[in-house]
């Protein structure tokens, strides 16, 4: 393939169902520049020895000038830049801050003890289902379960959630290499901002009640603040909390439709699961690798140039790893294009790697294996009322608009 | 049961202590200290953690002593 | 697809021959396993010194004494069933080399077509043998060491001395002050962990022992243990004319390779452990390569390419199971399908909550430079230098760039490294001599060491009078 609009073809909404054959495409040279743009890198060796290496930033404002002009996005003046977007040591701080109150080793149970909560949302939407033939899998339950989640995590007031999802759609969006015509993306832009701002000022608010007032969620204890790095300054917090709000609404929700569509293309499979409910487990390891709700990292840079694949990489230029095209790399996996659920030596990049590696995967993981265990088990001969599905236009967070199921009933 | 982690190959990502902490905690932010042979009661939890282990450092006994969780196999580090 | 000899002798062998590994401990039981993968059916014998089932040590020092995991539970899981015969508790006294047999300390004698030698090393005791034996002073290594460290750390000693601060005696110390014991470690060289990572990153390793409460003294011996009139450890006198009151001591001056009972044997084996080719071969003390013994582990030392081929003795965990997986493969394997054991030395070790790993081989370099993060926050990358080539890296808490210098030390990349990188402060803009203790003079625990050109170099490297 020639160089030539290969980021135009990833963006391209034709592409969205099914973007594995470019992938496949793309690794025939898996350093390769798109015309003046960005490097993109489409080999799991090549992008696995980047996410480990020190020369990679995840700072734009370390781009070169010339590349930083292409950049879509842009940054909030009134905000830090949130961890996802920074290097070590600042990476490092924020990141152990906000992990304090989430995981090991400080709060190590937090996840584990949220299994029983995590089941009884799980029971609860799916028992919506019933007197209905079919279901729109995203809005009826993969959208609203780990929303649910996260923001009882984090400690938003259930009347607020609502709110919170059309901030978080927005926000997401942007996170979408540009598109459309000048105009388009202006208007885009502004919509962008209004709900980057309506969400940075609720949050900011919210962070200060809990500090006054402190409960048993992630924003108070953040706001609580302790430890020998000290604690974030409160525009870090709402960063932080901007963060994690998003991922938790927007990569779950992928990993949960993808998961059925895929069980749906794989009958063999579903009744395997519906039999050995323990298969979720390298199951959803699998379906990181086949499916990855990331499709690709397309923020870094480079400190230096770098020599990698018979390719120079220069200082400060951007750089793209797509994650899904390593997942897919006949180098590193047998078969890459079959979904084998109990696939051994599965390290696949579905939660990238290195120290930018996913914040929430355990809480991903384990809401995906919960979701799709009952799932099986509950709904009577479900299948897939179009395929493919409609896509959502984002080419980075990528997952079906809607998800039609039809059933025949539904067990206990 | 017994189990064996690969420290050489442990990067410190604590997936293994967020998903079966009776077995396996962190020691500060990246040491891992971990039972090994934790009660049969954790088995499940601890295949878990085995599974979602990102380098696959942890090996696990089966009760027939066959390998359950496979060690790594392809890398090209470690 | 079985290799196929001109004679068959090498399907017979696979077949119906008899394999004896000497040593039962990781090294051994990885090597039978893989025996077996490799479609060995005929007998199979494990002999071990100990009479436990093969463990794994490095919880020893940690898990165990911290009481979180019980001293006889850290039984190395099997990767599959063995169908092997174990000869535990009885050590090998002797090898007759053209007879083919290994003598058992019980008087029997195992006759064998392969041998693989994996017994390890051991802890070196205390010199003076009246004060080592002395009620309190340990050395640790085995289980049962753990088992009866951990029962006296329960009793609640009022203070406990670690001689010499290798990475064993630095991980015991921590343990100790994690229990909320005093602790006075003495360690002879310039700083813990001097031998192994140099003086730059051994006043880090000095400032967390502080920092967490330990009595370090560095430059300082113990030259003596002194008991009570019921033989109970009562204080430690150190060089510098102090006295220290302790009840508990433990040894932590290195390790002594297992080779004893090869003395007479004609192998290349002595104190610095068993010279072998890159396929595990066993040299003989002319320097011809054995074919039907190899070695594997702690024991071993074999040339390394990496490191201008110089016979290189590794105590690594890591090392001892890939060693024992290239020797088993080439014991059954026609020399063609032989392969080479060229693994980038790699270990960790886990101490006043911080981890630390270390790639390639640091006692070689001259000069180190802190390529990420800082000494000061006990969070770093560390690079070593030698001859302008990058030849070895640790980190403190930073473990997942580590892989990075891994691929710079086996591409021989340039040093100082000509890169920018995230996280480059100030101290780390240009190398500082990376200050090691003079190779001449042993030091505690290097777990690397470099050992010369020759197969049959048995030059005693280290004998202490003293810590």
């Amino acid at each position: 393939m020639t160089s030539v609009a290969l980021l135009r073809q990833i963006t391209d909404y034709a592409n969205r169902a099914d973007p594995y054959p470019l992938y496949a495409e793309l690794r025939k040279t898996p350093v390769v520049r798109d015309e003046d743009g960005p490097y993109l890198v489409s080999t799991y060796w090549e992008i696995h020895s980047l996410l480990h290496d020190p020369r990679v930033s995840s700072d734009t404002r370390n781009l070169s000038p010339e590349a930083a002009r292409t950049i879509s996005q842009e940054e909030d003046p009134n905000l830090p830049p949130p961890f996802i977007k920074l290097d070590p040591p600042e990476h490092d701080r924020l990141r152990r801050l906000a992990m304090r109150p989430f995981g090991p080793p400080h709060t190590p149970r937090r996840v584990y003890e949220m299994r029983g909560e995590l089941g009884e949302i799980v029971s609860g939407l799916i028992d919506g289902f019933r007197d209905r033939g079919q279901v729109d899998l995203v809005d009826d339950f993969s959208y609203p379960f780990p929303v649910t989640v996260i923001c009882r995590l984090l400690g938003i007031p259930r009347e607020d959630e609502a709110r919170f999802h059309g901030w978080a759609d927005t926000i997401a969006a942007s996170i979408d290499p540009a598109h459309g015509t000048a105009d388009e993306r202006e208007a885009q832009l502004q919509v962008f901002r209004q709900a980057r701002t309506d969400l940075a000022s609720y949050l900011a608010g919210l962070i200060e009640e809990r500090r006054r007032s402190p409960r048993d969620d992630m924003l108070s204890a953040m706001a609580a603040g302790y430890g020998p790095d000290g604690q974030m300054s409160p525009v870090e917090m709402v960063s932080t909390s901007i963060l994690l709000l998003i991922a938790g609404h927007e990569t779950t929700v992928n990993l949960i439709t993808n998961g059925m569509l895929t069980l749906l293309r794989n009958p063999d499979v579903l009744q395997r699961l519906r039999d050995d409910p323990d298969l979720v487990v390298p199951l959803v390891e699998e379906l990181l690798r086949y499916e990855p709700p990331v499709q690709l990292l397309p923020q870094k840079t480079t400190l230096a140039d770098i020599d990698i694949a018979g390719t120079t990489i220069p200082k400060g230029a951007p750089l793209w790893l797509v994650l899904a095209s390593g997942n897919r790399d006949p180098q590193r996996f047998l078969d890459p294009d079959r979904f084998i659920p109990d696939r051994p030596d599965n390290q696949h990049l579905g939660f990238s790697s290195g120290v930018h590696n996913c914040f929430g995967s355990p809480l991903a993981r384990l809401e995906a294996q919960l979701a799709l265990t009952e799932l099986v088990r509950r709904l009577d001969n479900p299948r897939l009322v179009e395929d493919p599905p409609p896509y959502r236009h984002n080419a980075v967070l990528r997952g079906p608009q809607h998800l039609g199921i039809a059933f025949d009933g539904l067990r206990q | 049961m017994r189990l064996v982690v690969d420290l050489n190959r442990c990067q410190g990502y604590a997936q293994c202590a967020f998903l079966a902490p009776e077995a396996f905690t962190m020691h500060g932010d990246e040491a891992l200290m971990y039972d090994p042979q934790p009660d049969d009661a954790q088995r499940e939890h601890v295949l878990r953690a085995a599974q979602a282990c990102p380098v696959k450092a942890i090996t696990v006994e089966g009760t027939d002593g066959a390998l359950i969780a496979e060690r790594a196999g392809a890398s090209r580090v470690g | 697809m079985p290799p196929v000899s001109v004679d068959g002798s090498l399907e017979k062998l696979r077949r119906e021959g008899h394999i004896v590994i000497v040593g039962a401990s990781l090294a051994g039981l990885r090597a039978a396993e893989t025996l077996r993968d490799e479609g060995f059916t005929g007998t199979l014998t494990l002999v071990g010194d100990e009479p436990h089932d093969p463990y794994d040590r490095p919880p020893l020092s940690k898990q165990v004494l911290l009481g979180r995991v019980p001293a006889d539970h850290t039984g190395l899981p099997r990767r599959r069933a063995l169908d092997a015969r174990w000869r535990l508790g009885v050590a090998a006294t002797g090898l007759d080399l053209a007879a083919k047999r290994v003598h058992l300390a019980d008087g029997d004698s195992l006759e064998y077509d392969r041998l693989l030698i994996t017994t390890g090393v051991r802890a070196r005791p205390w010199p003076h043998e009246l004060e080592a034996d002395l009620d309190g002073v340990f050395v640790l290594r085995t289980s049962d060491d753990a088992a009866q460290l951990h029962r006296r750390l329960n009793a609640g000693p009022s203070r406990v001395l670690v001689i010499g601060a290798g990475f064993t005696g630095s991980e015991i110390a921590s343990a100790c002050r994690e229990r909320g014991l005093d602790v006075t470690v003495v360690e002879r060289g310039s700083a813990p962990l001097v031998g192994a990572l140099g003086g730059v990153v051994g006043e880090v390793a000095a400032k967390l022992q502080r920092e967490h409460g330990v009595d370090l003294r560095c430059g300082v011996m113990v030259t003596g243990l002194e008991g009570d009139s019921a033989g109970r450890l009562r204080c430690a006198h150190l060089s510098d004319g102090s006295t220290v009151e302790v009840e508990v001591a433990v040894v932590g001056l290195g390790a002594t390779r297992n080779t004893e009972w090869l003395a007479s044997s004609g192998l290349g084996a002595g104190p610095r452990g068993i010279a072998c080719d890159a396929g595990c071969r066993a040299f003989d003390v002319r320097g011809i390569v054995t074919d039907d013994v190899f070695v594997a582990g702690d024991v071993a030392r074999s040339p390394h390419p990496l490191f201008g081929y110089q016979f290189l003795s590794l105590e690594h965990w890591g090392n001892a199971i890939a060693q024992a997986e290239v020797a088993a493969h080439n014991m059954v394997s026609s020399s063609t399908e032989r392969r080479p054991h060229v693994w980038t030395p790699s270990f960790w070790s886990a101490q006043f909550g911080v981890n630390i790993k270390s790639v390639g081989v640091p006692p070689m370099a001259d000069e180190i430079i802190v390529t990420q993060g800082s000494l000061d926050e006990r969070c770093f990358t560390a690079a070593y230098g030698y001859q302008g080539r990058i030849i070895a890296a640790v980190t403190f808490d930073q473990a997942k760039w580590l892989e990075f210098y891994q691929r710079q030390i086996e591409q021989a990349a340039p040093f100082p490294p000509e890169f920018t990188t995230v996280d480059r402060r100030p101290e780390g803009m240009r190398p500082v001599p990376a200050d090691f203790p003079d190779p001449s003079l042993p030091s505690h625990g290097p777990t690397v060491t470099l050992s010369g050109h020759s197969p049959s170099d048995r030059r005693i490297s280290f004998t202490p009078l003293h810590a």
